[in-house]
């Protein structure tokens, strides 16, 4: 728990925190169950001297239109907020992987009808588990999906296709 | 290095547009999605080489790199302006490029320059992706029917002279101690194994086109630039 005592620490971890429980609460365009936190694409929240507010975030994969409108979320939220002054920068390094969403961001993806990223099958491969039926007979249609982090997928059993979380 | 981010950018930047010429036009949806999906990672790449070109510089930006320079001002690679052509060019323009493109970037990523050096790993494995797919399209054309093989062989006469310029240092490479010329030989590896998958010769040809890397380009670049830059030149700074 965070401690009563108002030393400048605590208020510089409580300023933290609130900025947090805002960006918490915004989700990924392309992906509407998740949220850019548990996406793993918030890397820094930054309070400089001037007063500004910075956040820092990594993109996904480098096209991704979806970036600009994260972008364009987290000002907003923010700015509604109360921050007026809210800088918003990419950071490449290190880059982005799937390992970076969280457990409860894999769970949420195959309720939402995506399988998630799984390391045994990347690059794509027929097996990944379906997650509709979760049979593990499935066929690989496109390493290419509907956005760039997706794969196409065909269940071999329920015969519906499906997207695969590419690992990346 | 200004030049040499240009380069990068430019190169990534051409192919995007002409891979983007196939969105409604792939020969099935899924490869439609695919060379458009290639596309834009292509042009990911090119923003993040521009936008650091552009801080560098500074009084610029990415925008006006890529839609307010003139072609001989342009440093892609030749190989990457030529016509999408049929689909065997197409996927075999992506192969040639790709194989090389992830060298490069295996490369990059260890170089001195951090900022560069995070632009290639972060690219890196995108282009895993489209060599994969590029190569498997070309065993598949190559080793396929007749007309698919007929198609390979235009494909690979009229691309091929294009190729050693990927190799070839410009100044400003050598300037960045980029070494691409130590690239050709794992080039040449990958291509005798593949193409020997796909039943096609490599061309000996004795005679290679250069130019592009120092703003000589074949008379196609004119025509993509005036359809790219069209709307900021007849509407400067316009944006939505």
């Amino acid at each position: 728990m965070v401690s009563v005592t108002n030393t400048r620490a605590d208020n510089y971890y409580n300023e933290k925190k609130d900025v947090l429980l805002i960006l918490e609460k915004i989700y990924d365009p392309e992906i509407p169950v998740l949220t850019i936190t548990e996406m793993g694409i918030v890397r820094d929240i930054r309070f400089h001297s001037d007063n500004s507010l910075e956040i820092v975030i990594t993109p996904t994969y480098s096209g991704c239109p979806a970036m600009d409108v994260i972008t364009f979320q987290i000002r907003e939220a923010l700015i509604s907020a109360g921050y007026s002054d809210v800088k918003i920068t990419q950071q490449l390094s290190p880059a982005w992987t799937t390992d970076e969403i969280s457990e409860s961001g894999k769970q949420k993806l195959k309720a939402y009808g995506i399988a998630p990223p799984d390391r045994r099958f990347s690059p794509p491969a027929d097996g990944v588990e379906c997650p509709l039926c979760h049979s593990a007979n499935t066929k690989l249609i496109s390493e290419f999906g509907s956005t760039a982090c997706k794969a196409l997928f065909q269940c071999l059993d329920c015969k519906e296709p499906f997207d695969y979380f590419k690992c990346h | 290095m200004n030049d040499y981010l240009l380069h990068l950018a430019d190169t990534s930047l051409i192919l995007s547009h002409r891979n983007s010429e196939w969105c409604g036009h792939g020969p099935v949806l899924e490869q439609d999605i695919a060379i458009t999906n290639i596309a834009l990672d292509l042009l990911g790449q090119a923003r993040y080489f521009y936008q650091y070109a552009a801080r560098l510089t500074g009084n610029t930006d990415e925008d006006k790199l890529a839609f307010l320079r003139h072609e001989r001002e342009f440093k892609n690679l030749l190989i990457t302006e030529l016509p999408k052509g049929d689909w065997a060019h197409t996927v075999l323009r992506q192969y040639l490029f790709s194989q090389f493109q992830f060298f490069q970037f295996e490369k990059l990523q260890h170089h001195s320059d951090k900022e560069l050096a995070a632009i290639a790993a972060k690219s890196l494995k995108e282009t895993a992706y489209h060599l994969r797919w590029s190569r498997e399209w070309v065993i598949r054309l190559g080793d396929g029917t007749e007309e698919s093989h007929r198609r390979m062989l235009a494909a690979l006469d009229t691309l091929w002279p294009y190729t050693h310029e990927m190799f070839r240092p410009a100044d400003y490479e050598l300037a960045c101690e980029v070494n691409v010329a130590e690239l050709e030989q794992p080039w040449k590896e990958a291509m005798a194994y593949v193409f020997q998958e796909a039943n096609l010769p490599i061309p000996q040809h004795t005679w290679f086109q250069y130019g592009g890397k120092t703003g000589y380009h074949t008379e196609y670049l004119g025509y993509i630039l005036a359809e790219m830059q069209y709307m900021q030149r007849a509407y400067p700074g316009a944006t939505w």
